[in-house]
């Protein structure tokens, strides 16, 4: 019996809507999370995985072995590599291509790599004006690594003790 | 000054129309900048009360983003869909925004500074937002889109109920102020307590039910059901495109100006002095323009449409018809017989 004169007098002065009310107006004045994209940009992680790249020794040698462990653990099947005996004897690509528009970038291709050469940067703007510009060949994946060799390698070492 | 007075009454014998068309130019004009701008507020609002900053591109601080709206909806294509019936199709959105500015025609700005002085004033407004709800009706049959129609239904019946309760509130200021010209309605309500001579202490049931029956009137959260985005798309103008769109969209907030307005006026005491009759603050307040109160009560009560929006999820229907039928209007009812009593016995304060 109280119980319900008490709920009649809570609904009746709207005790609950004022609540409702009180909090947003609290919210009002709290401080805005909003992040000013293009002026401003969220941290990222050395773990983000973002545009691909390929990644050369210090000597200038290319990593990649073809040993196709990309290839065939990428789940998007977005890899597509073809291998061929270099002059010198050593196994080495001759075709290394990612569709990106395949590709979910799940960083797969980078876990199971054996020689850290297939990479994901933290490069995530970007953009393609033809189709065939979204699959990236050998050629570009090396040069984007060697414009990002300093924090491809930076990123990769903070890592190396979690692995 | 003179030549200007002059040439007004000039322009009174010989070009009445022109003089007509000037003065409503002078109310719309305004009005449809405020308009614009309440959209903006509305935006800024929630996104604040969402520990967003709302628009901040266009222009400094976002200020044109409203012109930036606009003139993108007026270059759009219209639609007109292949079953729909073309003339009404086009007809609903003028009957939607149409009397929700044809109101100001009685409203009164100040002491005197009113459009037609009627002494029917308020039936006037009551008539004429009601006729604001067949531009729902008709677009939601015109469209022939059946998430169109079940819009309209339920804003039918929506409105239905709670016109009651809003014509019921207002029975109530009538009791209490004993007139229906809106200007007299807020004359009755000086007096030397500033705001607290104003019918929103006496009349306070009435005061939250007329507002929350304006709220549902004008389809404002959380009475969209009309519109209902989760379940009928967008409701009676799913169909709707271009300029038709932006006459319903200019039309619901007009209708929320309007109704804040009244709110103001009814109850809140219109352009009156909040602090008239006080010792020090009421001189200190004196050389304020009625109409900055006016419109500072108004922007008050348009605050708490869009603060109202940001807080409540949608209500159920059936939740809707239980609110409108077996609470307000019983609430309605008692209360007047109290402000009948009251004013019968001269209660003291208000009605001596």
């Amino acid at each position: 019996m109280m119980k319900v004169i008490r709920d009649y007098i809570k609904s009746l002065f709207l005790l609950e809507l004022i609540r409702g009310l009180a909090l947003t107006g609290r919210y009002m004045f709290k401080k805005k999370f909003t992040v000013q994209y293009p002026e401003e940009k969220a941290p990222i992680s050395p773990r983000f995985r973002g545009l691909h790249a390929q990644r050369r020794y210090a000597s200038g040698e290319e990593r990649c072995i073809a040993c196709k462990l990309c290839e065939a653990t990428c789940p998007a099947l977005a890899i597509t590599i073809e291998a061929e005996p270099r002059a010198d004897g050593s196994r080495r690509t001759t075709r290394y291509d990612i569709d990106l528009f395949k590709c979910i970038f799940c960083g797969y291709c980078q876990e199971s790599c054996p020689v850290d050469a297939i990479v994901e940067t933290r490069v995530y703007e970007y953009h393609f004006e033809n189709r065939q510009d979204a699959i990236i060949t050998k050629e570009k994946l090396l040069a984007l690594g060697d414009k990002y060799e300093q924090q491809l390698a930076a990123d990769i070492a903070a890592q190396a003790k979690y692995r | 000054m003179d030549s200007l007075m002059s040439l007004w009454a000039w322009l009174g014998e010989n070009l009445i129309a022109l003089q007509i068309l000037i003065k409503i130019v002078i109310i719309v004009a305004p009005l449809m900048l405020c308009v614009a701008y309440f959209t903006y507020a509305e935006r800024k609002l929630i996104g604040y009360m969402q520990i967003r900053i709302g628009p901040n591109r266009v222009g400094p601080k976002g200020w044109l983003q409203p012109i930036a709206d606009a003139v993108k909806l007026m270059f759009k294509e219209i639609i007109i869909p292949s079953g729909a019936n073309k003339t009404l199709f086009l007809i609903a959105p003028m009957l939607t925004l149409g009397p929700a500015l044809a109101a100001w025609a009685v409203f009164p700005f100040g002491d005197g500074l009113v459009l037609s002085d009627i002494n029917a004033g308020l039936l006037y407004l009551i008539a004429l937002t009601s006729v604001g709800v067949y531009g729902v009706i008709i677009s939601g049959w015109a469209s022939n889109s059946k998430y169109s129609f079940l819009g309209a239904m339920r804003s039918a019946a929506q409105i239905v109920s709670y016109e009651i309760a809003m014509g019921f509130a207002l029975v109530g200021v009538l009791v209490a102020a004993g007139s229906l010209n809106l200007g007299e309605i807020v004359n009755a309500q000086k007096g030397d307590g500033g705001l607290f001579n104003w019918f929103w202490l006496p009349l306070l049931p009435l005061f939250l039910i007329y507002f929350i029956s304006g709220v549902a009137e004008t389809n404002r959260a959380p009475f969209d059901v009309a519109e209902g985005e989760s379940e009928i798309v967008a409701g009676f103008h799913v169909e709707y495109s271009g300029m038709p769109f932006a006459v319903f969209f200019l039309g619901e907030y007009a209708n929320m100006i309007l109704i804040s307005a009244l709110t103001t006026l009814l109850f809140l005491g219109g352009w009156l002095s909040p602090f008239a009759g006080w010792p020090v603050l009421g001189p200190l307040f004196d050389w304020v323009p009625g109409m900055v109160w006016l419109f500072l009560k108004t922007a008050f009560v348009g605050f708490f449409f869009l603060w109202l929006r940001a807080t409540f999820p949608r209500y159920r229907y059936d939740q809707i018809m239980r609110l409108g039928w077996k609470v307000f209007i019983p609430i309605t009812i008692v209360w007047i017989m109290a402000v009948g009593l009251a004013v019968v016995y001269e209660m003291p304060w208000w009605f001596d």
